[in-house]
């Protein structure tokens, strides 16, 4: 009988510890979090070491939640069309198929640019035969399979002098703005390229990747290159076009805020839902964005727009002026900041804007 | 039965046993249904001909190709790699812990193996991202950041308990008279074991090993963690791969909505890594079976 | 000599996991504390914590044992009970009976990514519980099931048959004999059973990447339809990320993961050497 009491008494203690652990994380859990809204932001993985950095300052006021997703620009424009996410960062404008894809399912969106960014190509540290690339070269490497065209495998189908080992390419997925954008600057069409690469929509992966093989070449926003300074070699780039510098141009604060780092150089946006920015925190949380992101920016290494022109910015969104600058045309090279603040030519095709009530 | 309080009680029983009993059968339904009609419409998009015959995996691009067999080749990459690992090392630990060890050893060293199987996958995950590619890259030449290698070989530390612990089932149930009958003709042990116990218990170990290999091809976070994310037809061990337990991870972090191809894309995938787990597992019972050990 | 090799095979892996242990200690040292398993993630690598993954595992887990535990048990003695020892070889209940052993049987060996689209397809979308911890807990409740079936089984087959026939010829009912004489010789082996297989859901992300877990959550989940993430999850997370600070969090996220693993099946095996000595 003492056995069954033994065991028994071993089944009650059991329950209690199991017991106890369930209302200590139903305790700790109900009293660390009030109810309180969630702000979801998703898209570029770009935007997102700033989107990153600016829920987890966010968080100390207590308003509200942030979540920060990375499913791509062209993840995030699906999902904020069909009304999952208040917010995205975006790499690229918006395009034609995004545009009306948000008309049907009648959602506004209002465009913010928050800073420049230059796509870095870069290969691993140990790499000392690159220095630059033509834009033509690079074109030859990423170009999409042809028949009649040679392929660029080895780094000396290049040039003859380095070395004839296959590069090995890592780039960001298709749901990936800086794809799109670097596709149409170099290749000539967004969403042109081969397909035998390392895709991913999350560049850390593709930093990873590059930083632990000798014959990497990857391109990504600056950002990571910045924060990885000590494991890759930023390549110049040479675009044969001399009226924005002479010979290759490496992305720097510069060379960014000059318009010389061509045509790599491209304006950066988030993306607010009209009607979600009604909430309170939404509009509390895009106004921090506005106010502390380039700030933010900067940090991670990417270039803020002047001083005067988020004023600008902060009043096309008080004043919930949507549509598109770009005519809702997808990635356009070249975007000088003047071009960026101008507001006239904006909208969206055929629905009239109408000032947001708040 | 007579319909006594007791005996409506015990129907009752039995009947809500009955419903538990009828989850699992519910969840092999599940599995099959969902699996079969999202794969369904997946085929109703993409044909049957295509997934099979296209050279190349590339759903999302511009123009957009369907072969699985880079896919396939990946995760079959990564299980060879597993199983050079756990095969012999499986093996030769049965074979010592079965006609070897003492019964006390044998005791400490079983479940010490076991718990190799308890170790979540992810902690083999950062075991090949972190220390054995690292390693392994001092010493091969060329071997990229993400390679089928690292992560196959994490993968066969996994599973050799699995194919080591019914390995020795497969030798104890050797009849002992064979090795008695061995050892009386002169046999050494060492003869004795290659030439009797293992041929007696070969359908079994096959099983066993058979068994490794579909854990191995079912094995998720450790490839996808360390083996990459580009789906090729190449048998280079040391370069990136993608697997089809990877690519599902992969696309389903990313945006699926539901009805979209690209959800379908994950269940056509699941069903082929599904339909290659069963029938390994198929087999392996059946040869297991077949040497009377079910 | 195949003593010496055989010794070194099953030597290696132990000596294998044993680097890896000291590996992974050697690294996350550093970032062991306190702080680290009451804080959030974050960018910065040094103040990253562990929190909102820990507490979504245990909310996962609890829901996980909560279904599992009673279908499972309540399967195993349908099995054991009512399916194998009934009169006629024929029945239904016997054909009944060995459909479900064989499908266990099956279930046991599905990898667990496919479990993870059957949640996505019934839980998440069909039944519309989204990217919940519910549907989370759930998915992981049928994952464990064949296992939790499995090893109560093995508990109940440890009962001689002399046990129940004894309990039936004194005029107990099939329930009575097994809830009052057999359950309680086995209690504390089925428990262990069952720790043993819910702790493999602690460990698990793959389903629940599927799922859809997100990577990034600085809030606590406020209830079980909340976005949610686990500890398996953040440690994968920071693996993909390449600053050599995430990968101490890695490791020390995985000290935590192992501890607690080690404290749940350390239990458990308490428990199967007690029922060892005790029975």
């Amino acid at each position: 009988m003492t056995s069954v009491v033994r065991l028994s008494s071993t089944v009650v203690v059991t329950g209690f510890l199991l017991a106890a652990v369930w209302t200590l994380g139903v305790v700790v859990v109900g009293g660390c979090t009030t109810r309180r809204p969630v702000i979801a932001v998703d898209g570029s993985s770009t935007l997102y070491p700033i989107s990153e950095a600016l829920a987890e300052e966010f968080r100390d006021f207590g308003l509200a939640h942030v979540t920060v997703g990375v499913s791509g620009t062209g993840g995030g424009f699906r999902k904020f069309c069909r009304g999952d996410v208040a917010l995205i960062g975006a790499s690229r404008p918006i395009r034609p198929s995004e545009a009306s894809d948000c008309l049907a399912h009648d959602r506004d969106y209002i465009e913010l640019p928050i800073a420049y960014d230059g796509i870095a190509v870069v290969v691993h540290r140990s790499n000392t035969w690159v220095d630059a690339l033509t834009v033509d070269e690079l074109r030859r490497i990423w170009s999409p399979r042809t028949g009649t065209d040679e392929r660029v495998e080895r780094w000396s189908d290049l040039r003859p002098g380095w070395p004839a080992r296959t590069i090995r390419l890592y780039g960001p997925g298709l749901d990936s703005g800086t794809y799109d954008y670097f596709t149409k600057a170099i290749v000539g069409s967004e969403g042109a390229s081969r397909a035998d690469y390392t895709s991913s929509e999350d560049d850390n992966m593709l930093v990873r990747g590059v930083a632990h093989d000798p014959d990497a070449l990857a391109f990504f926003g600056l950002a990571y290159y910045a924060e990885n300074r000590d494991k890759l070699r930023l390549i110049a780039i040479d675009d044969n076009d001399d009226s924005n510098g002479v010979g290759p141009v490496a992305p720097s604060l510069e060379t960014i805020r000059s318009g010389s780092y061509q045509p790599l150089t491209r304006p950066i946006f988030i993306y607010a839902d009209k009607v979600q920015s009604r909430r309170p925190e939404v509009r509390a949380f895009v106004n921090y964005y506005l106010e502390r992101g380039p700030r933010i920016a900067s940090e991670i290494g990417y270039v803020p727009l002047p001083f005067d022109a988020y004023v600008s910015v902060r009043h096309d969104f008080w004043s919930g002026l949507g549509g598109s600058r770009f005519g809702g045309q997808g990635s356009t090279i070249g975007v000088s900041v003047e071009q960026l603040l101008a507001h006239s030519e904006r909208g969206r095709p055929d629905k009239a804007m109408a000032p947001a009530t708040w | 039965m007579a319909d006594t309080p007791t005996s409506r009680r015990e129907r009752t029983f039995e009947r809500l046993l009955l419903a538990c009993a009828s989850v699992s059968v519910a969840t092999t339904l599940a599995i099959v249904l969902v699996l079969v009609i999202e794969t369904l419409r997946f085929f109703a998009e993409v044909p049957l001909l295509r997934f099979v015959t296209d050279v190349e995996w590339r759903p999302r691009f511009a123009e957009p190709s369907f072969g699985i067999w880079p896919l396939v080749l990946g995760t079959c990459l990564t299980t060879v790699v597993a199983l050079a690992v756990a095969a012999p090392l499986g093996l030769l630990s049965a074979v010592y812990l079965v006609e070897y060890a003492s019964n006390r050893v044998r005791r400490i060293l079983r479940p010490t193996l076991d718990l190799l199987a308890a170790v979540p996958t992810i902690v083999y995950g950062y075991f090949a991202l972190a220390v054995i590619n690292p390693f392994l890259q001092g010493i091969i030449p060329g071997l990229a950041t993400y390679n089928p290698l690292s992560p196959g070989i994490a993968i066969g530390i996994m599973i050799t308990p699995l194919v080591s612990s019914l390995g020795s089932d497969a030798i104890d149930a050797v009849p002992e008279n064979l090795r008695e009958a061995a050892y009386a003709l002169g046999a050494s042990r060492l003869a004795t074991i290659v030439n009797v116990v293992l041929p007696g218990a070969a359908t079994a170990i096959g099983g066993a090993v058979l068994l490794g290999v579909s854990r191995a091809m079912g094995e998720t976070m450790i490839v996808a963690v360390a083996g990459g994310q580009q789906p090729r037809l190449s048998l280079d061990l040391r370069i990136p791969i993608e697997t089809m337990t990877a690519f599902i991870v992969r696309a389903a972090e990313g945006d699926t909505p539901a009805g979209t191809l690209a959800y379908r894309t994950l269940f056509a995938v699941g069903t082929t890594l599904f339909l290659m787990t069963f029938t390994t597992n198929l087999i392996a019972r059946r040869l297991m079976r077949r040497s009377r050990l079910a | 000599m195949l003593f010496a090799i055989g010794l070194a095979a099953t030597l290696i892996p132990l000596v294998l996991l044993l680097i890896l242990g000291v590996h992974v200690v050697w690294t996350g040292w550093e970032r062991l504390d306190l702080a680290f398993v009451t804080s959030f993630p974050s960018r910065f690598p040094a103040s990253a914590g562990i929190l909102p993954g820990l507490l979504g595992s245990l909310w996962i887990v609890s829901v996980t044992a909560i279904v599992a535990l009673p279908i499972g048990i309540g399967t195993a003695i349908y099995l054991e009970e009512y399916g194998r020892f009934t009169a006629s070889p024929n029945g239904i209940r016997f054909h009944l009976a060995r459909v479900i052993d064989i499908n266990i049987n099956n279930l046991a060996s599905v990898p667990s990514i496919i479990y993870g689209l059957l949640g996505l397809e019934i839980f998440a979308r069909t039944l519309g519980f989204g990217r919940s911890l519910l549907a989370g807990g759930l998915t992981m409740a049928l994952l464990v099931l064949p296992m939790v079936i499995i090893s109560t089984r093995e508990a109940f087959r440890a009962v001689p048959r002399s046990v129940r026939d004894a309990g039936l010829a004194l005029g107990c009912s099939r329930w009575q004999v097994t809830r009052y004489i057999v359950l309680p010789m086995i209690w504390p082996a089925v428990l262990a059973g069952s720790i043993f297989a819910v702790s493999r859901a602690f460990g698990e992300a793959a389903p629940l990447i599927v799922l859809g877990a997100v990577s990034y959550v600085d809030f606590l989940p406020g209830d079980l339809s909340a976005p949610f993430t686990a500890l398996p999850i953040q440690i994968f997370y920071w693996l993909s990320r390449p600053q050599a600070g995430f990968e101490i969090d890695a490791a020390a996220g995985i000290v935590v993961l192992l501890m607690t693993l080690l404290g749940l099946n350390g239990f458990a095996i308490y428990l199967r050497y007690r029922y060892r000595t005790a029975a």
